[in-house]
């Protein structure tokens, strides 16, 4: 090893063009990752923690008083009836378990392709993944009113009860709680192995008693030893295989609840993939939405660098192209598929605005024709905005892109649900759904769980994955100069 | 020291406390505990590990690792999975409490592989999990490396360790001290119980 030639050939950069931007800036050295990620759970909460945690709490509070409404007195105070009786609840369901979907790809898919860059933002997406699944199951358990059925005679899990009678595994419905739980848990894994070389750092930081015992204990004595190293890495990328296949299950299993049914503008095989794509779009619209202010509140623009949120906007891109794609197709399939339901629900139901297309196609105006318009114009339109890299390198620009994802995601669901369900085969069949003002509160109370669960996230845990953040420095290389290499040895 | 209180090094010293536990070395990049590593592999010893704040590449050859056995674990928690999955709808479907609905079978493979594809990840992953704990020896809330300030301060943070227990066959105090020496390492100590 030392009597390697002092010739040995110089490996030499790509061109200056071609050099890619460091994931973390400035040079910082791994003491200094440190401090700046654990520096914001060490210590006296932020100015704007306090305000932001106590209007979250509260709205959690409001939330919490609805469903006990609800439950008190009966699914009723949901607007909710024949002709539409799934509404606002499934809505919100498929509209969470989406947000979900782009932790998992950050965190596995993105792992298994070796995007180095999701270093920086797989902690707070998998925390976000976690979060909006909590949010999503709410919805699916108190919607049937007496939740309790839901364990005891067992309409959810499987579980033998005084009739003898087991769930129906034929069932799409049941498909998706196995679906969503496993999602959960195996996200909750996921989440937890990766914290845990973080907890041994927070450990080692804390300060108090109190905080070096309970780091400790769920650090589980974590010592970075490269035996450990050994097999949780090897773990973590069986994992990340293990979450992928998931992943792209679980959003497809959510489209059977409606695939599956006899329903025009639901019996579509398109489904699936359209799924995926779009719960992987609302997705990484929410991750830029938490991380966007986060990125500065916190000063960790020199970990979040512009150039992630360069590439996260790419990803909007791809799949809203995705997205676009599949709503167009949807529409020409149904005109091509010759099912004369399936088209008349398309015209009548969603496109005919009273402007242009309404007239155009001699139709009345369909009654939620805005709601299918601002779909259209939040997924479809907003994300092509992001071809020009000059809209992509500005915030205030990105974040307000991602709240009209955000916008355009959630109707997209309002869109399959309501439409679909208020007018279908029968004319005497036909109704129209708003919702109550208890709808309306349990929706915006469960974001103020979400961010409720995000700031306790951010004010105890590490909120980027600091040892994976390490290692993709230049520091970290032991064949780079800055990790120790000297000139030709390795 | 004389040659008989290194025969029998329990009696002269204090008892328990103070007693050695392993030696440590203190590198300040992933290089040069890299090549460290390298040298004590090469010379013999089995009972010492690496210790850095996030996975070194090529680490692993360097300590003479061999390919982590977490996938048989994976393995027996898939298969453990779909097992279950399928049976379990079989039995409740078509044995406990046979009901036709719709004229479709009372089982069929094809209905019951989402809720057993979701199992087998499910049991898979608690199957990896539950390898990494068994494998590393996890949870241990005691380890006497902790109490080492500089370790403390430095294992997960910006430095890199190499241990040598005692308890390896072919460590000596002086030996392995010049060992490690050899390797560059500023800061060598001995780590207690």
């Amino acid at each position: 090893m030392a009597s390697v030639a002092p010739t040995a050939p110089k490996v030499q950069g790509p061109p200056a063009e071609l050099e890619r931007e460091p994931l973390v800036l400035n040079n910082r050295p791994l003491s200094w990752i440190s401090d700046q990620i654990a520096g914001i759970a060490e210590g006296k909460a932020a100015k704007w923690w306090w305000p932001a945690f106590i209007v979250s709490a509260g709205g959690t509070l409001m939330m919490a008083t609805m469903i006990a409404y609800l439950i008190s007195t009966g699914i009723g105070v949901w607007g909710l009836n024949q002709p539409v009786a799934w509404a606002w609840d499934i809505t919100n369901f498929v509209f969470w378990i989406g947000i979900g979907h782009a932790g998992t790809l950050i965190s596995a898919v993105l792992f298994l392709l070796r995007q180095k860059w999701r270093t920086s933002i797989n902690r707070s997406a998998e925390a976000m993944t976690l979060f909006a699944v909590v949010c999503a199951g709410i919805f699916p358990v108190v919607h049937t009113g007496r939740v309790w059925f839901a364990l005891y005679p067992g309409y959810l899990i499987p579980f033998p009860n005084s009739n003898g009678i087991w769930p129906q595994f034929r069932s799409p419905l049941l498909w998706d709680v196995f679906a969503v739980s496993t999602y959960g848990t195996v996200s909750l894994l996921f989440w937890y192995v990766g914290l845990i070389p973080d907890l041994g750092l927070m450990r080692d930081r804390a300060k108090t008693k109190v905080k070096k015992f309970f780091y400790g204990l769920f650090a589980f004595g974590w010592s970075g030893a490269n035996r450990h190293w050994s097999n949780y890495e090897k773990a973590y990328l069986i994992l990340a295989g293990l979450a992928t296949p998931l992943v792209l299950s679980v959003h497809s299993i959510v489209s059977f609840d409606f695939a599956v049914s006899q329903l025009p503008g639901w019996h579509t095989t398109i489904f699936p993939p359209y799924f995926v794509a779009g719960a992987i779009f609302s997705g990484f619209g929410m991750v830029l939405t938490l991380l966007i202010p986060l990125r500065s509140l916190c000063k960790l623009e020199d970990i979040i660098t512009k150039r992630h949120i360069d590439l996260m906007c790419k990803v909007i891109l791809g799949t809203g192209s995705m997205v676009g794609y599949a709503y167009i197709m949807e529409f020409f399939i149904a005109w091509y598929g010759g099912n004369p339901y399936e088209l008349d629900l398309f015209i009548r139901n969603r496109v005919a605005d009273p402007f242009i297309f309404g007239p155009l196609f001699h139709v009345d105006p369909a009654p939620y024709w805005w709601a299918y318009w601002t779909m259209m114009i939040c997924n479809v339109f907003t994300p092509h905005l992001f071809w020009f890299k000059k809209l992509r390198s500005s915030m205030i620009f990105v974040w307000i892109i991602s709240i009209f994802v955000n916008i355009g995601m959630w109707f997209e669901r309002f869109n399959i649900i309501v439409t679909s369900l208020h007018r279908d085969f029968m004319p005497s069949n036909w109704g129209m759904f708003s919702p109550t003002w208890v709808d309306i509160l349990t929706f915006v109370g469960s974001f103020a769980l979400f961010m409720t669960l995000f700031l306790l996230f951010m004010k105890f845990l590490p909120v980027i994955a600091i040892s994976e953040v390490k290692g993709v420095t230049p520091q970290a290389d032991p064949h780079h100069p800055l990790g120790g290499a000297k000139g030709g040895q390795h | 020291m004389n040659t008989a209180s290194q025969s029998q090094p329990e009696t002269s010293i204090s008892p328990t406390v103070g007693r050695p536990f392993a030696i440590l070395a203190q590198y300040e990049n992933p290089a040069d505990a890299m090549h460290a590593a390298e040298q004590v592999r090469d010379a013999g010893y089995k009972i010492w590990d690496v210790h850095s704040p996030f996975p070194v590449h090529g680490m692993d050859e360097a300590m003479g690792l061999k390919n982590s056995p977490v996938g048989y674990f994976t393995f027996l928690g898939g298969v453990a999975g779909f097992t279950i999955g399928m049976t379990m709808i079989w039995w409740m479907g078509a044995v406990d409490y046979p009901i036709v609905v719709g004229g479709k079978p009372l089982f069929s493979p094809l209905f019951a592989f989402p809720v057993s594809y979701e199992l087998t990840i499910l049991l898979a992953a608690f199957g990896s999990v539950f390898g990494i704990f068994f494998l590393n020896r996890l949870p241990k809330w005691y380890n006497p490396l902790f109490k080492n300030r500089r370790f403390e301060l430095g294992a997960n943070n910006d430095k890199f360790f190499i241990a040598i227990e005692t308890a390896d066959p072919r460590y000596s105090e002086t030996e392995t001290r010049k060992l490690l020496e050899s390797t560059g390492s500023k800061h060598i100590e001995l780590v207690e119980e």
